[in-house]
């Protein structure tokens, strides 16, 4: 028993031991990345005063914003809507749920590249003629690529609060004389409300941690991890541990911020039943 | 208890038009009967129980009525108007749900108002306050506006869902089994509440049960499903003392059966012989049919009807059909003993005899003893298989 709780130790310090070097390394006062010269916040400064770096944690911060809202919506409407599919029809869609979460990031890259270069040599073409404009790759494309996946997420966290919600509240609110619509916005949306900012949240987490997607869509637009990415190229600073424990902090807070949501939630319907 | 609704009622029909109307209702889920050609009149004021075994389709009468589900033919009227095709939302009823469905994520004051704040234009706030007051105050929860829904106790869930209906004076209260939640003390309570409260303030009560004992006590009249059909529609006590067949009377109390074969009669009394030729007596009852001379029937007597003596000679006079039997069981019962008998040849069954005529607990199990019954104790019932 006593090796086997050693042996779980060591995989969690395997796991989180370069996390946690980036993260005491970020407050490294000296000019290079793995000399220790003694405790500073001297780069987190130097970092936000940089504004190729502020440029980029704009772009990344309106990606996974925009990536959140929209999301979000059509997420759960999605959920809304596979809620009255039933039978095989509902198998299939359930199968093609999990699918776009599986999908590699790579190849949803690639393919989203794809779609979206054929796309535009299609359609520039006609743009230009009337509009004198064309598509090009940036943010915007970033963010489509970033909603497809994320779909899937939000859908599945409000589907899955939407199974456990009574369906008897739907109908009790009918029977009080609200219309459909009444209903949802007086019922439906505020019981889905905490899946749907779980769901909002958890996709913008992975809006704003991903770098590969963002590496094939972006275009000239330079994302946090990209900006990491190419400066790493030039040798690693504090000033980029510090950006990574940025970006880890964000991550980290928000998906407890999720996980508190959801889980006060239960506790509270658990009580409602008793 | 007096409820003065702050908000008036909407649409006053006529006194004798029935509250809700059912006309050939069947409703099928695929090739599924679940209801079968009803037809049933709720009585403005009445309180009506809908009681049956599950499946027998009474909860999807009461959601035809609410307008969950939609006839798949038939009508269904409402004070007068038809609401066949009408939504939930349009319909002037209110229904308490088996679990309460109160809105988790609103007190108690919003989810009693719910109702109230759907109406356009939305009544002032100050009427909203004063008819939530009334309501909780009608149900015995007055102050109870700002609890959260999920701290109450199950009898106090149960009236907030009570208050969150009848806020809206509906024209019929609909109640999907109500009392199944609570243990048996507060079911008990609950049913004298139900029953006060539907008599003081004159609404139209449904209630759908499967539980007999709840359906008898608290109805004026009780509509007996089986497979989506009504058998049987009457007052608590007709439908115990003249069921139409083996199968109210079963389901109405506890009776004994024996199976046997009628003989032609005169004067409602019908000669009866049993499966093992014991010649006796018993009347059809006043709601079916008198059966022919040679049909096979049932006799149905309820246990309390049965006259119990140590010797035949001892029983009454007007006891003519007497049988010697076995003790076989004795349960106390309070108020009454519950004997377990054997015959020789009918096989067992129940006789319930009041303690002050038991007079100290003469009878031991495995006594020789003679049971009998009058003639009007005996019903002669057309037995199921012959109905069907």
């Amino acid at each position: 028993m006593k090796a086997l709780r050693l042996y779980v130790v060591f995989i969690y310090i395997f796991l989180y031991s370069p996390i946690a070097i980036i993260v005491i390394y970020s407050f490294n006062s000296g000019r290079y990345a793995m000399d220790w010269q003694g405790f500073s916040t001297e780069w987190y400064g130097k970092a936000l005063s940089n504004p190729l770096i502020v440029e980029a944690l704009l772009t990344s911060l309106t990606i996974a914003g925009a990536t959140a809202l929209i999301s979000a919506v059509i997420g759960t409407l999605a959920a809304l809507g596979l809620q009255r599919v039933k039978g095989l029809c509902r198998n299939v869609f359930d199968g093609l749920i999990y699918i776009a979460i599986m999908v590699p990031s790579v190849v949803i890259g690639i393919a989203t590249l794809v779609a979206f270069v054929t796309l535009f040599d299609i359609i520039n073409p006609f743009v230009e003629a009337v509009l004198a404009f064309r598509f090009q790759m940036g943010m915007w494309t970033v963010i489509a690529a970033h909603v497809l996946f994320n779909i899937a997420v939000v859908c599945l966290i409000v589907r899955a609060r939407l199974a456990g919600m009574d369906r008897s509240l739907v109908e009790a609110s009918e029977d009080l004389y609200a219309t459909p619509l009444g209903t949802f916005r007086q019922v439906v949306l505020p019981l889905l409300l905490p899946g749907i900012i779980a769901g909002a949240l958890l996709a913008f987490t992975f809006s704003f941690e991903d770098f590969v997607i963002a590496f094939f869509v972006a275009g000239s637009d330079i994302t946090l991890p990209i900006y990491v990415y190419s400066s790493i190229r030039r040798g690693v600073t504090p000033e980029i541990n510090a950006i990574g424990t940025i970006v880890l902090m964000t991550s980290f807070t928000l998906l407890i911020a999720a996980q508190l949501i959801m889980r006060d939630r239960k506790q509270r319907r658990v009580g409602a039943g008793g | 208890m007096n409820f003065s609704p702050a908000i008036a009622p909407a649409g006053a029909a006529h006194e004798d038009t029935p509250d809700v109307e059912f006309r050939g209702v069947s409703k099928l889920y695929g090739d599924v009967r679940a209801v079968d050609g009803v037809d049933m009149a709720l009585k403005r004021g009445a309180f009506v129980s809908l009681l049956g075994p599950s499946g027998c389709g009474k909860t999807t009468c009461l959601r035809m009525m609410a307008g969950f589900e939609q006839p798949t033919t038939g009508q269904v009227l409402i004070r007068g108007a038809d609401m066949t095709h009408v939504p939930a939302y349009r319909r002037p009823v209110n229904m308490v749900f088996q679990h309460y469905a109160l809105f988790p994520h609103l007190n108690v004051e919003a989810n009693v108002s719910y109702g109230l704040r759907q109406r356009s234009p939305a009544p002032p706030a100050s009427e909203v306050k004063k008819a939530v007051a009334e309501a909780l105050a009608m149900v015995r929860l007055g102050g109870y506006e700002r609890r959260r829904t999920w701290e109450l106790s199950g009898g106090q869930q149960q009236r907030v869902a009570l208050a969150r209906a009848l806020i809206n004076r509906p024209a019929v209260l609909l109640l999907d089994e109500p009392l199944a939640a609570l243990d048996r003390k507060l079911r008990r309570e609950m049913q004298i509440e139900l029953q006060n409260l539907q008599r003081n303030i004159g609404i139209t009560f449904l209630l759908v049960t499967h539980d007999q004992e709840e359906a008898l006590s608290m109805s004026d009249q009780v509509c007996i499903m089986r497979d989506g059909k009504i058998v049987q529609a009457g007052s608590p006590r007709e439908l115990y003392d003249e069921p139409v067949d083996r199968y109210v009377a079963d389901f109405v109390g506890r009776s004994n059966f024996f199976a046997g074969r009628a003989g032609s009669g005169a004067n409602g009394t019908i000669p009866v012989t049993l499966a093992n030729g014991f010649a006796t007596q018993g009347r059809s009852p006043t709601t079916a049919a008198v059966p022919r001379a040679g049909e096979t029937i049932v006799l149905s007597i309820r246990p309390e009807q049965m006259v119990m003596a140590g010797r035949a000679a001892d029983l009454p006079g007007d006891v003519t059909s007497r049988l010697e039997v076995v003790l076989r069981n004795r349960i106390f019962l309070g108020e009454h003993i519950e004997y377990l008998v054997e015959h020789a040849t009918l096989g067992e069954f129940l006789v319930l005899i009041p303690r002050q005529a038991d007079q100290g607990d003469r009878f031991a199990t495995g006594d020789t003893v003679s049971v009998g019954w009058r003639p009007k104790a005996a019903l002669v019932l057309r037995s199921t298989a012959a109905q069907a």
